[in-house]
């Protein structure tokens, strides 16, 4: 009796210093936070560094709020945001869809093998012209560019975990006479959601640099444009502002993919 | 006619540097009902072996029929245990005792109170919502077992689905295994490379000679052990004797693989 509330005091002193501890991780990331903009502030108001380059905090704010109220910030950011879901999500799905097939006939696999090895260490960003040419300066070649950063690397990865599929989980639906489609779908794809769900994370990132780089190819809208206009009229504090708000879309939408992971897999 | 028929199975493995033959001049029968064990070392074809009357692959050179047909032709009427459970870890209990209903088409609301019904039978309730992992080791196999019985095959095959449990889960559920294909009147092929539990569970037993693997003798278990359940025939009498037999001759195999290895 005794002993038992004594275990339940020591659980709870647990708990509490688990409490603790994420209550100071949360302040020294805040403190970090405070730190970095007021330091930039300062630094800027006091001209230790360029402000003409590095603009200033309260200067992005005020261009932010205009921008705002004009509404263009808003404009720019449906475009590119728009193009970036558009290839994360096409170059995920093309990659998986092109690892199924490669798991589908092995003897293809084995031919197209040294075609992906040359694909997947070439630049896909250098390619950018070409689709410019091919499909015309639009949204159309910046969706492009999105998704081909991405879909060999996807291809690859997803392929490889299709073949690291414990074989004795095939044995099993082949004991019950399952057909190549029932292995695929029952065992081959639901074991490897963990390993598709991490490129996911992987492609959040590449679409962007995709996007972004077509934007500064063709745009004449989207915040990859805003940061090329920026950069040519010197108007640093444009450049600033957009390259903030990339990283707060960046952010949400690897949040986004991390809450699909936990809805998808709760019991591996 | 006989129910399982194997007739003059060899089997070889080719891969790039040599060719290996696993089994040769393989041949036996078993009739309904009857529990057949698989005796031998490791590395002597006994998984060979069951994956071809499991159909699950052609051998080089043979047949197998069951009642009369090729085994290739009517999987589903073929049930097969792993040395694990092998439960699918994102399928719930439910759906993994109804996989090889859904698999092979027919999955009905009869079939599945069957299935539910198996389940209890193996003293498992309320686990259907349940994930694999949150039960032991021995309820998976278990269940794996409900998962195999519920397409209600004709042959049983089972491939060490002991061997990775602890001895007293094993001791238990030698006994349900053999409670239920006898009360399902099942015929079962069981492979193990341990004497007591070939004795204990089987009608016969087949021990195999390795490289090439082929049978090198077979006992029959005598009739009272038969009727025991595997636990009791594991502490009968006669069971230490025919434990001897078969250890003799499992150990004059062995002695016979170090003579040919040192030319």
């Amino acid at each position: 009796m005794d002993h038992k509330s004594h275990t339940k005091a020591l659980h709870n002193a647990y708990i509490r210093s688990l409490k603790k501890e994420k209550y100071w991780v949360r302040f020294y990331q805040l403190v970090i936070f405070l730190i970095f903009f007021a330091g930039w502030e300062i630094a800027s108001k006091n001209q230790w560094i360029d402000p003409l380059i590095f603009s200033s905090p309260s200067k992005v704010w005020e261009l932010f709020l205009i921008k705002v109220q004009d509404g263009t910030l808003f404009y720019d950011l449906g475009f590119t945001l728009s193009e970036t879901i558009l290839g994360f999500i096409l170059g995920t799905l093309l990659g998986t869809i092109l690892a199924a097939i490669l798991w589908w006939s092995p003897f293809l696999s084995k031919i197209l093998d040294p075609y992906l090895v040359i694909l997947n260490s070439m630049p896909k960003v250098a390619l950018g012209p070409i689709l410019i040419v091919a499909l015309g300066p639009s949204f159309t070649s910046i969706v492009a560019m999105g998704t081909i950063i991405s879909v060999i690397i996807t291809t690859i990865v997803v392929y490889t975990s299709f073949r690291e599929v414990d074989p004795n989980y095939i044995k099993v639906l082949q004991t019950f006479g399952g057909t190549r489609f029932q292995i695929f779908k029952e065992a081959i794809l639901p074991s490897s959601f963990p390993v598709i769900i991490s490129t996911l994370k992987v492609n959040v990132g590449l679409s962007w640099v995709g996007v972004i780089v077509g934007e500064f190819l063709v745009a004449s809208k989207g915040l990859g444009y805003m940061i090329i206009y920026g950069f040519q009229v010197f108007n640093f504090t444009l450049v600033m502002l957009s390259l903030l708000v990339i990283a707060v879309l960046a952010t949400i939408m690897y949040q986004a993919v991390e809450f699909l992971e936990k809805k998808l897999i709760k019991n591996n | 006619m006989t129910f399982l028929n194997v007739q003059d199975i060899h089997h070889t493995y080719f891969t790039k540097s040599n060719a290996v033959t696993a089994l040769s001049n393989i041949s036996l029968q078993v009739e309904e009902g009857e529990f057949i064990s698989f005796l031998g070392p490791s590395g002597c074809g006994k998984t060979t072996l069951l994956s071809i009357i499991a159909g699950l692959f052609q051998p080089t050179e043979g047949r197998v029929e069951l009642e009369g047909k090729q085994v290739a032709t009517l999987k589903s009427e073929i049930g097969y245990m792993l040395q694990q459970d092998y439960l699918f870890p994102w399928k719930t209990i439910e759906e993994n005792i109804l996989l090889g209903l859904k698999i092979n088409h027919h999955l009905d609301e009869e079939k599945k109170a069957y299935a539910k019904d198996l389940l209890l039978q193996m003293g498992l309730s309320d686990v259907e919502s349940l994930y694999p992992k949150q039960l032991s080791g021995g309820m998976r196999q278990r269940v794996a077992l409900v998962r195999t019985l519920a397409t209600e095959p004709k042959l049983l095959m089972l491939d060490e689905p002991f061997s990775a449990l602890d001895y007293q889960t094993k001791l238990h559920l030698e006994n349900l295994v053999s409670d239920t294909l006898k009360s399902f009147g099942k015929t079962a092929i069981l492979v193990t490379h341990d004497i007591g539990e070939a004795i204990a569970m089987s009608d016969r037993i087949y021990l195999f000679s390795p490289s090439p693997g082929k049978v090198h003798k077979v006992f029959e278990v005598p009739e009272e052990l038969r009727e025991c359940s595997p636990f009791d025939t594991r502490n009968h009498p006669l069971n230490a004797e025919i434990f001897q037999t078969i250890w003799k001759e499992m150990e004059s195999l062995g002695s016979q693989e170090s003579h040919k290895s040192t030319p």
